[in-house]
């Protein structure tokens, strides 16, 4: 089996400040593998400005902000793979991945950061009623349609959740010549930033429903409507005070999932509130050599946040890798 | 003529053909009618107004392969269940179709209920079901650990399992097709005719002719029989309402756990399902309107309450979706198959409610059964292939397979779909298969792709850019599931 010292599974902006840490604190055998076929992650498509006030003291959009750390990954000459998906992990370390270049790879690791990023919560964590018609779509499935793919998801549409994603898709999609019709939060604060409701909503005179949510979807082939309804301080619908929205389109943008299979079933202890693995003040997961972070571990509202704690975790295991180095050779 | 996709078929102006069986409704007992015909030298076409097979009853309900102690002996439902029950697992292997004999329980909960146990191994028995036991409380708790401590008892048959309904019923349509069955789909039957001997059938898109009719057209039977004149049944649409939970769960049970049934059907039942998901429902609801696959909180609370009397443990946090299926409940009690009562040609198969799915083997052999007995003369095809073409799945594959085939084709070696580590290779094969995949849902479907903890969010762009390329259709062309549910309004200005 092949070895590396640090293998980094993702190549986002968790993974890769990990890296280019670990490579600064003297790892120079570094792998991230990335299952997209570039590196960036989710910020590729994050093409709206906002990033990098706290680490570049600038802002920066999405792509901007990946493409520092990926001229530094090429600069330090640090590997990776693209279009390659590992399939799992052992707490000993073992990786085993896949592409259409190699097959099945294994690799065993003297050190591996988790840095796999989160995906979206969908319709069916919410148990919506009604339908399932074309034009339902989670905020960041219609991120990328739009940012990356180039076409528009849909023409009249209805936003569930106020988190920042969905905010930035409201003002996105209008830009692009769809209506917004309106965002419902079931919650009596918005979830996202301040800054995205007034630059994303206010701005575009989008109306923000608080305490309303969508009981139900309408439609056979596509959406055709969806049924809203005021909520009681205990979420639930408040009966006579349903409404019928006509619409073509449904985002949702109901919260972040930290993504943890690989962790789970590597045996990694995983915290119930946040979802991601338990990690010390090292960013070392329960499992010996295994570091976590980003969005993989808890879910945070802004991309600096996530380099700073992954420059952590890159620090961590790289000093855990030379003082093991140390022994061997001392 | 073998026509691999139905979107691509076209009616001939001119010097109609006339196919020997218009087989209507591609369901799972039009498939398998459309199977078994396909193995004799007759030509057929399999009618379907939907973008794919397995659109209605077939795509949405347990995945029961029943043992057969529930229906009445005598009756053609238990003929037929037992009967399937028998031929199921050769006809799984034959069409690549994971079949899993984890055996069904049905617990009772008082000792009321264990009379009805009683019953059911009678009712059992006298239908031929092999295998039927009430066991002590003991011995259920070692079978299943995680079942209500209030269950007193069950009844075990080991003869039931698991199957998927719409992978059966698509393998079984490939098969078909692979064999000479003309599968014409988006194409609804308007009207019947019976003139010259001929049946002409009117659709959407054109005129077929045939000799014989079988009409299998699930919860649509009646109003096509009525096309006829034949009014002598009604089906009713009987809506049952699901919980998907996530394969974390997938482990809670070891068998299908059943209650004890009521006149309201079977009951909400709890089983694994053969992908490793955990399935709880169906509740029982009789409404009006055969479109109506709606949940509803009710009937989500419904079942919820339902799978938690049995297993208090169902996490309602792994729930990954819902969705809910109709039954075609026959006004008779019982399957209407017989010939219909203004003609000896046309062949009503009706009301095949549960336990269809288990029968659907059976019921292809009784049809054709009947078709040869009013004429339709029958001689074996020679190149009969009744092994289905093997379908990929690479996260099955040993390793030196997999790495074999993906140098040959490296598109097994990228994945599209993270939750179910569906490659693109399984996807362009889903397409390109006889029947094939035409739209996201019929990919989904086939592959997987889309049905995991995600449901879709990070494979469909890709699903539906490879959809694209390979049905040489612009990306805002294509559907969710065909007709009118484009995925995608416009191209953007760049």
């Amino acid at each position: 089996m092949a070895k590396t010292d640090l293998v980094i599974v993702g190549g986002g902006p968790a993974g890769m400040a990990a890296a280019i840490e670990a490579h600064k604190n003297g790892i120079e055998d570094i792998l991230i593998i990335e299952r997209e076929e570039y590196l960036g992650g989710i910020l590729r498509q994050c093409v709206h400005n906002g990033f990098g006030i706290h680490v570049f003291k600038e802002e920066l959009t999405g792509p901007e902000y990946a493409q520092r750390f990926i001229d530094k990954i090429e600069e330090l000459k640090i590997n990776y793979k693209v279009d390659t998906m590992v399939l799992s992990i052992s707490d000993k370390r073992e990786i085993t991945y896949i592409n259409s270049k190699e097959g099945l790879g294994e690799i065993k690791a003297g050190a591996i950061v988790l840095a796999m990023g989160c995906r979206e919560r969908t319709r069916g964590v919410l148990n919506i009623p009604g339908t399932r018609p074309a034009g339902v779509f989670t905020a960041g499935t219609a991120q990328r349609f739009v940012n990356i793919e180039g076409y528009l998801p849909g023409n009249n549409i209805v936003i569930l959740g106020s988190g920042d994603i969905g905010l930035i898709m409201a003002r996105r999609l209008t830009l692009e010549g769809a209506k917004v019709l309106m965002v419902c939060e079931i919650l009596s604060q918005p979830g996202g930033l301040r800054r995205n409701i007034v630059q994303c909503l206010d701005d575009f005179n989008i109306p923000l429903k608080l305490q309303h949510t969508v009981i139900k979807i309408h439609g056979n082939e596509r959406v055709e409507g969806v049924t809203i309804s005021k909520v009681d301080e205990d979420r639930r619908p408040i009966p006579g005070t349903q409404e019928y929205v006509e619409c073509d389109t449904l985002l949702l943008s109901v919260g972040l999932i930290p993504e943890n299979e690989l962790s789970y079933d590597a045996g990694i202890k995983l915290d119930p509130s946040t979802g991601g693995p338990i990690v010390d003040e090292h960013m070392q997961t329960s499992a010996e050599g295994i570091f976590a972070c980003g969005n993989v571990l808890h879910v945070n509202d802004l991309v600096d946040n996530v380099t700073k704690e992954s420059m952590l975790a890159g620090e961590h295991a790289a000093r855990m890798l030379k003082s093991k180095l140390g022994k061997i050779l001392g | 003529m073998v026509i691999n996709r139905g979107t691509v078929y076209e009616f001939k102006k001119e010097a109609d053909e006339i196919y020997d069986v218009a087989v209507i409704g591609a369901g799972v007992i039009g498939a398998f009618v459309a199977r078994e015909l396909s193995k004799y030298d007759v030509s057929v076409c399999l009618i379907e107004k939907e973008a794919d097979v397995a659109m209605g009853s077939s795509k949405a309900n347990s995945g029961i392969v029943h043992a057969g102690y529930d229906a009445v002996p005598g009756s053609l439902k238990a003929i037929l269940n037992v009967e399937g029950n028998k031929l199921m697992e050769g006809v799984t292997k034959e069409l690549n179709v994971p079949f899993e004999k984890i055996g069904s329980l049905v617990v009772a909960f008082s000792h009321e209920e264990v009379d009805v146990l009683e019953q059911l191994i009678k009712r059992g028995s006298e239908n031929g079901v092999e295998g039927l036991r009430i066991i002590s409380k003991e011995e259920l708790r070692l079978l299943e650990p995680a079942l209500s401590k209030e269950a007193v008892t069950a009844l075990v048959a080991p003869t039931a399992g698991i199957v998927c309904p719409y992978e059966l019923t698509i393998r079984a349509a490939e098969n078909a097709v692979q064999n000479g069955v003309v599968p014409i789909l988006e194409t609804q039957v308007t009207g019947i005719f019976y003139e010259d001997d001929i049946f002409i059938i009117s659709t959407n898109k054109g005129k077929l002719y045939s000799r014989f009719v079988v009409n299998v057209a699930g919860l649509y039977a009646d109003n096509i029989s009525a096309m006829l004149g034949d009014n002598s049944f009604s089906i009713s649409p009987r809506k049952g309402e699901y919980l998907l939970l996530d394969k974390k769960q997938g482990n809670m049970v070891n068998h299908v756990i059943f209650q004890v049934p009521t006149d309201k059907g079977k009951g909400i039942l709890v089983t694994p399902t053969v992908d490793g998901n955990l399935l709880i429902g169906p509740n029982a609801e009789d409404i009006t309107d055969k479109e109506d696959v709606t949940t509803t909180s009710f009937g989500i609370a419904e079942v919820v309450k339902g799978a938690q009397k049995s297993v208090p443990k169902t996490n309602l946090n792994d729930v990954i979706t819902s969705f809910s299926g109709l039954r075609a409940k026959p006004s008779t009690g019982d399957f209407i198959i017989c010939t219909s009562q203004v003609n000896p040609y046309f062949i009503n198969a009706a009301g095949i409610e549960s336990p269809g799915l288990t029968a659907a083997p059976a019921i292809g052999e009784y049809i054709v059964n009947i078709l040869n007995t009013q004429g339709l003369s029958l001689k074996k095809k020679m190149n009969f292939d009744p092994v289905c073409l093997p379908f990929m799945r690479t996260r099955d594959m040993e390793q030196k397979a997999l790495n074999e085939l993906i140098k040959k084709k490296p598109q097994y070696g990228r994945i599209v779909c993270r939750c179910e580590k569906v490659t693109e290779g399984e996807i362009v094969e889903s397409i390109r298969r006889p029947c094939g995949a035409t739209n996201l849902d019929a990919v989904k479907r086939r592959t997987r792709a889309g049905m995991g903890r995600c449901q879709g969010g990070f494979c469909t762009p890709r699903v539906v850019e490879i959809l694209s390329r390979e049905l040489g259709v612009p990306m805002h062309e294509v559907t969710k599931l065909g007709g009118n549910s484009k995925i995608l309004t416009r191209k953007l200005k760049l």
